[in-house]
């Protein structure tokens, strides 16, 4: 299974996610230069943490017109897994491919620490395997990771289940103590209503080693591969029915 | 590269956070005026203020220029733009 890690210019853990992805079974990473225009060899696409074209303007605001963009995009609307983290997630909402928007920590400091975040649903293509309640505990590191989203679009998510983590604290409690950037209602992961596109702030790519701290990372890159193993079961039974 | 024939314009964009979005910054910078003595200060917003040199001069480059600002300059989810063009020569 072939997973793409999308390097822009100023990406900076498009390393870490090779190294994660390559170091569990039966996965395999690669690298796409933002300058290619196909994805069309991959099973799943990452879109790593970093400062992509600097941040100028805003975080992902000149990394959503890179031409691989278009690929994603297409992929994503194809149905094809898409992971942002941290950087990634804030392109993917420039994109329009996530609702909502990353805007500065609420305290104005770049946030660097080990943080503890509460599952909040059981059926996410990238939480199987971690029933609601889950903690998983991943490093953040990110100076515009505060989520933002007006009200309506906010009912939304909560309406459709599209959250599917929340900061929390090592009881699996939501507070605001627990919340390193000020992000709306805890909010710490999203999805799109397909349920194929995630992004996250924290870090997965840097939590898939237990020397790291936490390999609860890696459980997000292994239940992709479950979701894209399923899917792959669904449609060639689908196909046999056909054909039938 | 001015051109010395030809007309261009000077275009002025504001990008300002919407009032529903919190402005850490904007508050900061309140904060600071008045315990420099200006307890009067109510409120700070901070935004990005954009100077744009064009070559040519009309309604269908003024209509791309609204394009970008929507696509690019600024994010429509958390921000709202304003878009002056300044019709003095340059």
């Amino acid at each position: 299974m072939k997973f793409a890690v999308i390097q822009f210019p100023g990406s900076n853990c498009d390393q870490d996610c090779i190294a994660a992805i390559n170091g569990l079974e039966g996965l395999h990473a690669e690298y796409v230069w933002h300058k290619e225009t196909s994805l069309d060899d991959f099973d799943a696409i990452v879109l790593p943490g970093g400062f992509a074209y600097g941040d100028y303007l805003r975080c992902g605001a000149i990394a959503r017109f890179s031409p691989i963009m278009r690929a994603v995009i297409g992929d994503a609307r194809a149905g094809k897994l898409v992971l942002g983290t941290c950087n990634g997630f804030q392109v993917l909402c420039e994109a329009g491919l996530l609702p909502g928007a990353l805007v500065r920590n609420r305290s104005l400091r770049f946030v660097c620490d080990m943080v503890t975040m509460r599952v909040e649903v059981d059926d996410s293509p990238f939480t199987h395997g971690c029933p609601k309640g889950t903690l998983l505990r991943m490093p953040v590191a990110h100076g515009e990771g505060c989520f933002f989203a007006d009200a309506a679009t906010l009912r939304g998510l909560n309406a459709n289940r599209q959250v599917i983590l929340r900061y929390a604290d090592s009881r699996g409690r939501i507070l605001p103590e627990a919340n390193p950037n000020g992000s709306i209602e805890n909010i710490a992961g999203i999805c799109n209503r397909e349920r194929n596109v995630f992004g996250l702030m924290p870090h997965p790519d840097r939590a898939s080693d237990a020397r790291l701290g936490s390999v609860d990372g890696a459980r997000i890159f292994q239940s992709m591969v479950q979701t894209i193993n399923v899917n792959r079961v669904t449609a060639a039974s689908d196909r046999i029915k056909q054909v039938a | 590269m001015s051109r010395k024939y030809g007309e261009a314009m000077k275009v002025k964009v504001v990008v300002m956070p919407k009032a529903a979005v919190l402005d850490p910054q904007g508050n900061a910078v309140r904060d600071a005026m008045q315990h420099l003595g200006m307890p009067e200060v109510r409120s700070v917003r901070i935004g990005k203020y954009m100077e744009i040199d064009v070559e040519g001069k009309n309604g269908e480059l003024e209509s791309r220029l609204h394009g970008l600002c929507r696509d690019l300059l600024s994010n429509p989810v958390i921000e709202d733009y304003e878009l002056t063009k300044n019709e003095e020569p340059p």
